[in-house]
């Protein structure tokens, strides 16, 4: 998983005037962008071609390329429910993520004075505590005989019979656990970048905070929220650790099958799955960025 | 319209000098002579060109034209680092991660300078700027103003030929800006280097440089001592970029001798030949609100040379020393008059009649094709 | 407004919003509590993961799971290498997205941003899909595992890096230019001190996203076993109470090296975070 999220977004170049012409930016450029070019470029190239190969083949006899375009209609026929629930799961823990970070976000950049650094360390420390061992550590927490739901269930309106484990609940409870730094930390640095003077000024014009907060805090924190929702959404509907520790067979997302699809050998029909799960998200991604219309990601 | 002016050996000199973004000239094929020792002062609106002129100088920027010379030699391509020339930034730019004693001896210590020099040398120019108690410092713990002192020694330090100033003094307070400026003029006079002085706040220019040049849209409109600019503006640009200026239209109806008389709505008034820019068709007749004088409508006396009658007073500000008035000639065309509040002369009010009066020796002949508003909208900065 | 003025509803939202913050934070610490709690636990059984009594054997035995400590080895020599390789590259990167002017420079952005954009998953298959193509297919190892941690950790690196060169007033390096620093002086004088703590926030981010890799790992580690590799197998066998030690001494140097760089950079007068 991508753990940590760079802590700032990045500014726009500076003007043109600052910056300097000819060859040595192109050779500063190179090294990295071959790298990205041969291992990542290349390889989403070689995926689209092996989800075209023809099924019937395998790891040890080879496949042939047939351009059998027919996998795609299968792959997506068949896994058609875990392809829905993936961005079900995403969609509910980017949101979820949203209403849990904005105010620990903002707490942070407006509210904590001078422990605002604590704070940030103790929103990035977790990241280095392995992400396996700590979605294990929900694995326990959420487990039938532990406090949480022991309290759960004594709750006058549950029942007895209440499970977290191995529910979508968990699944969607572990995907916000997991993401919310990515979310926070972009956040945080669109809300530290917003002139304090703004909003004293909006205190003098509306009077109101709540007010205050709805038509200058929220609308500057944009592209923070925008970048934040991005990075929490696409690795969450990639995901299938979640769901593995946290879920059970009725859970599956797609991840998960693209994964036991790999391990079965069936590599056109995952490379497939991998296409479909990736096209789906750019456009998902491209309608909601240009929706939110911000063009300040990158 | 730069004067031509005979170039010393140690000049720096400009020459078609030119640099442009796509098709926008940002300096536009410049000529200038800057003697050396003289503290030389480029003035005019954000976007006029002055500060891609001074960085071109200081090799930050490659001109697209023409070439800098510097004491003969052509350092039009030379890397900054290789130019005898140093920079004090618009708001500073001292190394926030040196102290003050590691950003002064930075010049040094590139140049090869051993440490032990260095250092001696450092407290020396920190000591020229009153600064030497705060050696150890970091630059974020010092203030708007001895952070400029900073970067000003950090600059000296390395003994330039040409020492650039870019708006050095745009971050500070009025009251501290007038003191660096004394300060700044000081230090000039004491260690005797070319200073290039960029900025818009024209006072600051007439008050600190020997030589004043206005430049506008990449071109140098007029160079001179600050007082012969003030006194005899050649563009409309000039007279309202430099102070304020009345600007009547009129038309020349002929030269005789040493004047020009020009016919314009109100009457004829007449100007020295010298001090028309153009002597024949239609003109801007030009003339500083001060040197104006204001008696009653038909008053015989008091005269003095130039009138322009039946005016009406529309609006009087008392300034203190000075009374502002502003008044309407027949015409519909409002012209400013500054009366010093010296005698008992009596204040006059909104809706007298006035006549106006100046001497023909105050006033200047413009071309009547330049607008004349040209350097007005930047009155406030 | 004067603070007189303030309501007591305005004192409670004030406070409402520091408090919820903290509960969130709460939320987030929770499984780190839990990790450092587990790795003194003794457990009843062998698939039991809950707390059965209090043991330092976990801290003492910590390499007795078979090949638990070599896969932490494993992960550490890749971390440390791809961090190395991918901050490298991607500084080179920053530098000349922000400091120099080229054509394309809208479409390197999204050539960075794309592999950020891309789910591991994808970014894991499609590499599988060039190693098996390539005939690498049996040769998957510790060098495919480099490549593919290099690959995802550099976009990272870039744009960390790029935002603290933005921030960075190029004045500064002009300055240095005209202070008679020549270009390699300027970079080691100016320009690398003050984005230094931008490059080490990329390399403990990199070092962090290598370390934790698993999805994109397991496609490309062939049959080497990283450390995420061994909880995830562990996970069906049984888990060994160890692989939470490992946890929080890593949740325990971390905490160090940002702590002491925190203050080390304050101490300089620029803080990383």
């Amino acid at each position: 998983m991508a753990h940590v999220v760079p802590t700032e977004i990045p500014d726009a170049p500076p003007a043109p005037e600052q910056q300097r012409r000819g060859l040595a930016g192109y050779l500063l450029l190179t090294p990295g962008s071959l790298w990205l070019a041969v291992f990542f470029i290349v390889p989403t190239v070689s995926l689209v071609a092996t989800s075209l190969y023809d099924p019937s083949g395998s790891l040890e006899f080879g496949y042939q390329m047939t351009g059998h375009v027919q996998n795609y209609p299968h792959a997506i026929a068949e896994y058609w429910d875990p392809i829905v629930r993936s961005l079900q799961y995403a969609l509910i823990a980017t949101v979820a993520c949203m209403i849990l970070g904005y105010p620990l976000a903002y707490a942070i950049a407006f509210k904590a004075g001078r422990y605002k650094t604590i704070l940030l360390v103790a929103v990035i420390a977790p990241f280095f505590t392995s992400f396996l061992v700590r979605t294990l550590a929900w694995q326990y927490l959420l487990g039938d005989n532990e406090w949480v739901v022991t309290f759960l269930r004594w709750l006058p309106f549950t029942g007895a019979e209440l499970q977290l484990i191995n529910t979508p609940v968990a699944v969607v409870a572990g995907l916000t656990y997991n993401f919310l730094p990515f979310f926070v930390l972009p956040l945080y640095a669109s809300l530290e970048k917003i002139d304090h003077r703004l909003l004293e000024a909006a205190g003098d014009l509306y009077a109101s905070p709540f007010r205050g907060f709805l038509k200058v805090t929220l609308p500057l924190s944009m592209p923070g929220v925008v970048a934040g929702t991005l990075l929490t959404f696409i690795p969450a509907a990639g995901d299938y650790i979640n769901d593995e520790l946290l879920g059970s067979p009725k859970t599956r997302m797609v991840g998960n099958e693209i994964q036991s699809l790999f391990y079965a050998g069936d590599y056109p029909t995952a490379s497939a799955l991998s296409v479909a799960l990736m096209v789906t998200i750019v456009l998902l991604v491209a309608v909601y960025v240009w929706r939110a219309g911000t063009d300040e990601l990158v | 319209m730069a004067e031509p002016v005979t170039a010393g050996s140690e000049d720096l000199v400009l020459a078609g000098l030119t640099k442009k973004y796509g098709d926008f000239a940002a300096v536009d094929a410049l000529d200038l002579t800057v003697p050396s020792g003289s503290f030389f002062a480029l003035l005019g609106p954000s976007g006029c060109g002055k500060t891609t002129t001074l960085r071109m100088v200081a090799g930050l920027e490659v001109p697209t034209a023409g070439t800098v010379t510097l004491a003969g030699e052509d350092i039009t391509r030379l890397k900054p680092y290789r130019r005898p020339v140093n920079t004090v930034f618009q708001s500073y730019a001292l190394f926030p991660h040196l102290t003050i004693r590691d950003n002064v001896a930075f010049g040094p210590r590139r140049k090869g300078v051993s440490k032990r020099e260095a250092a001696a040398e450092v407290n020396r120019m920190l000591d020229l700027v009153e600064l030497g108690e705060y050696a150890g410092r970091k630059p974020a713990q010092l203030s708007g103003g001895q952070q400029q002192r900073v970067a000003l020694a950090r600059a000296l330090i390395n003994h330039p030929q040409v020492l650039l100033l870019d708006e050095p003094l745009g971050a500070l307070d009025l009251k501290l800006r007038r003191q660096m400026q004394l300060e700044l003029k000081r230090i000039q006079i004491d260690v005797g280097l070319t200073f290039i002085h960029v900025t818009h706040d024209q006072e600051e220019a007439m008050t600190m440089a020997d030589t004043v040049a206005v430049m506008n849209q990449g071109r140098i409109e007029q160079m001179g001592a600050p007082e012969e600019l003030y006194d005899l503006p050649r563009t409309t640009f000039v007279a309202n970029f430099l102070g304020r200026s009345n600007l009547v239209a009129g038309s020349v109806t002929g030269t005789a001798g040493e004047e020009v008389s020009v016919q314009l709505d109100g009457g004829t008034v007449t100007a020295p030949v010298e001090r028309a820019a153009t002597a024949e068709g239609k003109v801007w007749v030009g003339v500083r609100p001060e040197k104006v004088h204001l008696k009653p409508a038909g008053d015989p006396a008091g005269g003095r040379g130039n009138e322009l009658r039946d005016a009406v007073v529309s609006d009087v500000s008392f300034a203190g020393v000075s009374t502002e008035y502003v008044v309407r000639l027949p015409s519909g065309q409002e012209l400013m008059v500054f009366e010093q509040n010296h005698t008992s002369q009596r204040r006059l009010h909104s809706g007298d009649r006035v006549d106006l009066t100046w001497a023909p020796e105050h006033t200047f002949l413009l071309d009547a094709a330049q607008d004349a508003s040209a350097g007005t909208q930047f009155d406030d900065e | 407004m004067k603070a007189s003025m303030r309501t007591a509803g305005d004192w409670i939202a004030r406070h409402l919003v520091l408090m919820i913050g903290l509960l969130v934070l709460l939320y987030m610490l929770t499984p780190v509590f839990v990790v450092v709690l587990m790795s003194f636990n003794q457990p009843a059984g062998r698939n039991t993961y809950t707390f059965d009594g209090f043991t330092l054997d976990n801290w003492t035995n910590l390499c007795e799971p078979y090949q638990l400590c070599s896969s932490v080895g494993l992960s550490l020599e890749i971390g440390l290498l791809a961090t190395l390789v991918a901050t490298l590259l991607g500084t080179l990167m920053a530098f000349a997205m922000v400091r120099h002017r080229f054509r394309g420079r809208a479409a390197a952005n999204v050539f960075i941003f794309l592999p950020m954009a891309t789910p591991e998953i994808v970014l894991g298959s499609s590499l599988l899909a060039l190693f098996v193509s390539s005939g690498l297919a049996g040769k998957l190892g510790f060098w495919t595992i480099f490549v593919a941690h290099v690959m995802f950790c550099l976009s990272f690196v870039v744009v960390t890096v790029k935002a603290r060169l933005a921030g960075m007033d190029p004045r500064l390096e002009q300055a240095a230019a005209d202070l008679y620093a020549n270009e390699w002086q300027t970079f080691w004088r100016v320009s690398f001190p003050l984005v230094f703590p931008g490059i080490l926030a990329a390399a403990l981010l990199s070092f962090s996203l290598s370390f934790d890799d698993f999805i994109i790992t397991n496609l490309n580690a062939g049959q080497e076993v990283t450390f995420p590799m061994f909880v995830w197998g562990a996970n069906t066998k049984g888990i060994p109470m160890q692989i939470n030690v490992i946890g929080t001494m890593m949740f325990a140097i971390a905490l160090i090296v940002v702590v002491v760089g925190e203050f080390g950079s304050r101490r300089r007068g620029r803080a990383v975070l």
